[in-house]
């Protein structure tokens, strides 16, 4: 239980590290900004209660805005995904899963399912995140866009971040 | 009583999203309201520092660029030095404490965070309250005007770029004092649009626009970029103005924050003028 906790808290100051020292400094065009912290709420166990999920994805949305100077824009964005994940997870996972405390990736589940679920929760986020940031529907089409391929790159940066680094599941 | 404790049981996950949700919209329409920003001065501190140390060690290689510049900003302010200009008369120099009367102030900065491909980007320096920095004071760099200081902790600030969707600047083209609006439309970090030209004012590419003498933010004439293209809309009043900015916002990395002396006077005279209507 103090293992599960102390890798948690490992693995979310790396998630956020990675996201505030490289991926905010990519800056390759206003229509690509990946935000892959999501990652770190993506995969918490499928297990774990729904209320600490949502104040997990909180916290994390405000780690990510005292560091952005954007209070409560992260936060609302990552606290929606955070709910809505409970629902996707109740139907797209069986109750073996469940019972074996699987944290969701691809050798658990498979390369279709994994980025089917990160792009439905990176859209989502994205979505509530980019119009939240302009605050109006005034470049509903060129916002729409930017979710697009920014999406896009978030879910291409984490399948290989999945491939390369997680290792090959353990059998049991 | 036992059914609305049973509600709450059961929907205390929602409940428990509700509220929080209801705090981040909260937090997000205090700050872009009124632009100041309690969370950033109580969270500030923590990020600045992190990014203070991080920058320490970036630093080390923009060395070379920021000499570069340093060396031409050098040059450029020797031209301007009253040795380098003939001397017609010494009338001017006797006189020069009456008529000139200091109202702008420089505070040089360093850049400690930036960013240019969001929709609203943010600067922060590592100068604050400490040395004289408020908010609401214009920010320029060496090359052309920055932004605008929105909050102030001990010893850091963040800065609304221009690169942002609530900083609006006013300008003029310089060559005929046309005035209008310096506004961002999220496109391309290199340029930036000037709305609210009137369509009968006479404007070519290569114009350049300066800061104009409305702005009690930045003093009348810092450059801020040059027109690009332009065109007319068929039943729209203004032109549509598309300005390549002059300052390099990957690349900036020193900043003077303008401290205008005079701003609380024309700024009480104004409201009372206000007043009176």
């Amino acid at each position: 239980m103090i293992i599960e906790f102390l890798s948690l808290i490992l693995r979310f100051f790396l998630i956020v590290l990675i996201q505030l020292l490289v991926i905010n400094n990519i800056e390759l065009s206003t229509y690509v900004n990946p935000y892959i912290y999501i990652l770190f709420i993506l995969t918490l166990p499928v297990s774990m209660k729904p209320w600490k999920v949502v104040i997990l994805s909180f916290l994390t949305g405000m780690t990510m805005d005292t560091f952005s100077s954007t209070p409560g824009l992260h936060m609302a964005a990552t606290g929606f995904m955070g709910y809505l994940r409970n629902f996707y997870l109740q139907f797209a996972c069986s109750k073996d899963d469940i019972e074996s405390r699987m944290e969701p990736s691809i050798s658990r589940k498979g390369l279709v399912w994994f980025v089917l679920y990160m792009s439905i929760m990176t859209l989502i986020h994205h979505t509530v995140l980019f119009y939240l940031e302009i605050y109006s529907f005034r470049e509903f089409f060129r916002t729409f866009f930017r979710i697009l391929s920014s999406s896009l790159f978030t879910v291409i940066i984490l399948s290989l971040g999945q491939l390369l680094f997680y290792r090959s599941p353990k059998t049991r | 009583m036992r059914n609305l404790i049973f509600f709450f049981y059961k929907y205390y996950t929602f409940i428990l999203f509700f509220l929080l949700e209801f705090f981040s919209f909260f937090v997000l329409y205090q700050y872009n309201n009124y632009q100041k920003a309690s969370f950033l001065n109580f969270t500030g501190g923590v990020a600045s520092g992190f990014y203070e140390s991080v920058n320490s060690t970036t630093n080390y290689f923009g060395l070379r660029d920021i000499n570069d510049s340093l060396l031409a900003e050098n040059a450029r302010l020797r031209a301007q030095m009253l040795n380098a200009y003939y001397q017609s008369g010494f009338t001017q120099t006797s006189i020069n404490d009456t008529v000139y009367k200091q109202q702008y102030n420089y505070i040089s900065a360093n850049v400690v965070n930036n960013s240019v491909t969001k929709r609203n980007n943010y600067i922060t320096i590592d100068k604050g309250a400490m040395h004289g920095i408020e908010p609401d004071m214009g920010v320029i760099s060496s090359n052309g005007v920055v932004g605008i200081v929105t909050s102030v902790s001990k010893h850091f600030s963040t800065i609304r770029s221009a690169l942002n969707g609530n900083t609006k600047i006013s300008c003029m083209v310089k060559k005929n004092n046309a005035f209008g609006s310096l506004e961002w439309n999220g496109d391309d970090p290199k340029f930036s649009s000037l709305k609210y030209v009137n369509k009968h004012v006479p404007i070519t590419t290569e114009d350049e626009v300066v800061t104009s003498n409305y702005s009690t933010l930045f003093p009348q004439g810092i450059p801020v970029g040059k027109i690009y293209s332009h065109t007319l809309d068929a039943g729209d009043n203004f032109h549509v103005i598309k300005i390549e900015l002059y300052t390099d916002f990957s690349t900036l990395k020193n900043v003077y924050v303008i401290k205008n002396i005079l701003k609380t006077e024309q700024q009480i005279l104004e409201g009372d003028l206000k007043g009176d209507n």
